[in-house]
């Protein structure tokens, strides 16, 4: 019989040489996948796979898609290992997009240097106003920050679709639903002439060792990390359990929001109904890819990126359907979930007593 | 073990060569034509009648042409990568088949002043950047007429997306033509906010069926409410393809977007190199707005006076939009015998006298 046994230790080599067993796994399962429909797979591979990467436009634009992927990643896994599930990323993505969109908008035609970085802050003021809600309400009140968080979303999502159609619509526009252009002085710059990949790629690397830093070395993480393991532990060692809440829904709202205000003044340039492709949503799987380590939520975010490139690019190169991209991030987190459960458990076969 | 590693080896170069001389005979032999879709090809609507158009080319052109696409591409920050990606994979033309793509078509057209852009529905232009859009409104007088004559409880339900021109253009069109032939007739309009939205299409459709309407328009993608009306055993126009798969009894016309002679002139005009930024505007005339077979429903005289007006309308003994025509506020826009001018049409953003309820954007 096979049992299941809980390892004592885990070790990190093997926290990560799974990841590595489960892309391999799923290369392989899509190349079984590919030649049953039909097509070589290595052919298919290379160009779903290896050739969107194989320009400088391809690279812009995976870390221009990665961007808001690891910034709200590193948020969700600092907020997350202290056992304070923040669902609502996206929506305080979008509070962030609409509030800095909104700074942008005010200033447009000021030509300064000020406007972006007000442009920046403003989005992440946004985001954190709306991480504050779920936060002053689960100290307050003991309410739930995942219902709270997660109903938030939508309300963000429906404000912001008030203001594209009402205040802030472009004024040549014909009605449209979304704002004019912004200005230029409001534009993050570049990081390529191709592309659209931006400094905020920079940002999200620098959360990403800033959120290591916090967790490694200061006491700080590691009250977080006690009270996300034990809240009794934690209590009986007199840290604080409501400056955890706060400290977790508030960094994740305005790194959010700072992702929001990323993604309209690097990627899209103006505010549209839709600013965002559920990046909020999807960083949560980043957060988990990267098992909770700020540092490996940049790989994961990455390859969750490539996956969504991999999808537009197998339309394009081979005309598989639009569906197949969801059935090869379907395919790769299952056996990444799959193949963790090797590192946490032993598998120990015992003959039947 | 080893074999197979050579074998792997030799599968890889030989795959590798497949691919670079692939792109080389491509490069060389063919235009390659991408079309970037907001939907999915099986809407059955408008982005199955664009595809329809792409396959027309491939069949036209034969080994002159290659042609790709994307589809669900959403009107948002992917639209830009989507389309920068299939110019950068070689594509020679590329047309967005979306209104909300027009931003990122034109930042993409920057980015790539080599590749022709085709933006559908939209206004901004550029020299590789050329728009084109149907005169649906021609379709929608026509529409107007039937539905004017055969409503039973003189309430209308008009399925609605987005409060641009275009769509607006329609709803007036529609409410013109059957009031001429029914002045009792009134509209009730829904905006669900999208292009394609089965689900809030046929809660729409139901909504106007509960508050009296026995006949459905719409300016949204997919059949679901074409549905809701043969369910209901009410009537529905279909909208951009003819939708009487979904809808056997129910529906009684449609207005048939068809892209393919455009598609076809643009591309052709492309493989000879005497392609040009330009602005097409076709109706009727052009067979780029059609109308499906007229359904059972439809009683002969019906039929007639729906002949004779799409008749005039190509003849251009009637334009749609005839004074004396006032706005929803009173005021005078068209006097006796004056007809709308294409600008003000492209820029309509009010409803005509006699609509009720106000558009989302007057506030």
């Amino acid at each position: 019989m096979i049992h299941f046994e809980s390892r004592a230790e885990i070790c990190w080599f093997h926290e990560w040489i799974v990841v590595a067993v489960a892309l391999a796994l799923t290369g392989l399962t899509c190349a079984v996948l590919l030649s049953v429909f039909g097509f070589d797979p290595f052919v298919s591979l290379e160009r779903i796979v290896i050739k969107p990467l194989s320009s400088t436009y391809g690279v812009s634009e995976l870390l221009a898609k990665a961007t808001p992927l690891i910034t709200i990643g590193v948020a969700l896994s600092l907020s997350f290992r202290a056992g304070i599930w923040n669902i609502g990323a996206e929506g305080q993505l979008i509070a962030g997009g609409l509030a800095g969109g909104a700074v942008a908008l005010a200033f447009y035609g000021v030509d300064s240097f000020w406007v972006l970085p007000l442009t920046l802050l403003g989005g992440s003021l946004g985001g954190l106003v709306w991480g504050a809600i779920p936060a002053f309400l689960k100290v307050r009140f003991n309410v739930n920050e995942i219902l709270v968080s997660l109903m938030l979303t939508y309300v963000a999502l429906l404000l912001l679709s008030v203001m594209v159609h009402g205040p802030l619509r472009d004024p040549d526009g014909y009605n449209f639903p979304e704002s004019r252009l912004f200005h230029d002085a409001a534009i993050l710059p570049k990081l390529f002439s191709a592309g659209r990949g931006h400094v905020g790629f920079i940002f999200s690397l620098l959360f990403a060792v800033g959120a290591t830093w916090v967790v490694k070395r200061w006491h700080l993480g590691f009250e977080m990390k006690v009270s996300g393991l034990s809240q009794r532990a934690a209590c009986f060692a007199g840290y604080d359990r409501n400056q955890t809440i706060w400290i977790s829904l508030l960094v994740g709202g305005a790194l959010s929001g700072f992702a929001g205000v990323v993604e309209v003044t690097g990627t899209i340039g103006q505010l549209v109904p839709n600013i965002s492709p559920s990046y909020g949503f999807t960083a949560i799987i980043v957060a988990f890819l990267a098992r909770l380590h700020p540092l490996a939520v940049v790989p994961a975010g990455l390859l969750v990126a490539l996956s969504y490139l991999a999808g537009e690019s197998a339309q394009l190169a081979l005309g598989i359907p639009g569906a197949a991209t969801q059935i090869f991030q379907g395919m790769l987190l299952f056996f990444l979930l799959g193949t963790s459960l090797l590192v946490n458990y032993r598998i120990r076969f015992r003959r039947r007593l | 073990m080893h074999k197979f590693m050579m074998q792997l080896r030799t599968r890889v170069i030989v795959s590798l060569v497949a691919i670079l001389s692939f792109g080389i005979v491509s490069a060389d032999a063919a235009v390659k034509a991408g079309f970037i879709y907001v939907g999915p090809v099986a809407d059955g609507g408008w982005t199955y009648e664009h595809d329809q158009g792409r396959l027309a080319i491939e069949k036209a052109y034969g080994d002159k042409v290659t042609t790709v696409f994307v589809e669900n591409v959403a009107e948002g920050p992917d639209a830009e990568r989507v389309i920068g990606q299939m110019a950068n994979d070689g594509a020679d033309i590329i047309f967005t088949t979306s209104f909300g793509f027009m931003n990122p078509t034109i930042k993409s057209a920057k980015q790539f002043p080599n590749v022709k852009f085709e933006h559908a529905t939209g206004y901004k232009k550029a020299d590789n950047v050329a728009t084109y859009s149907s005169r649906f409104y021609e379709g929608r007088h026509v529409l107007g007429l039937i539905a004017g004559k055969m409503t039973i409880t003189n309430t209308i339900g008009y399925i609605a997306s987005f409060p641009i021109p275009e769509v607006v253009r329609g709803i007036n069109a529609a409410y013109l033509a059957a009031k001429s032939v029914n002045p009792n007739v009134k509209f009730k309009v829904i905006w669900v906010s999208s292009w394609f939205d089965p689900g809030k299409e046929a809660d729409a459709a139901t909504a106007l069926i509960d508050q009296g309407a026995d006949i459905l328009m719409q300016h949204t993608d997919s059949s679901a409410p074409m549905q809701i009306a043969e369910k209901k055993g009410m009537y529905a126009f279909g909208q951009a393809s003819n939708m009487a798969a979904a809808g056997p009894t129910a529906q009684l016309t449609a207005i048939i977007d068809n892209w393919s002679p455009y598609y076809l002139e643009r591309v052709g005009a492309l493989i000879k190199g005497s392609w040009a930024s330009s602005d097409t505007w076709g109706g009727f005339d052009t067979g780029m707005v059609e109308l499906a077979p007229y359904g059972k429903a439809v009683p002969a005289d019906v039929r007639q006076l729906a002949d004779n007006a799409k008749k005039a309308i190509i003849e251009g003994r009637l334009h749609p939009f005839t004074g004396p025509i006032n706005k929803q506020d009173g005021t005078s826009w068209l006097k006796a015998g004056e007809t709308a001018d294409d600008g003000t049409l492209l820029g309509m953003g009010f409803y005509v006298e006699g609509i009720e309820g106000s558009l989302p954007s007057a506030n």
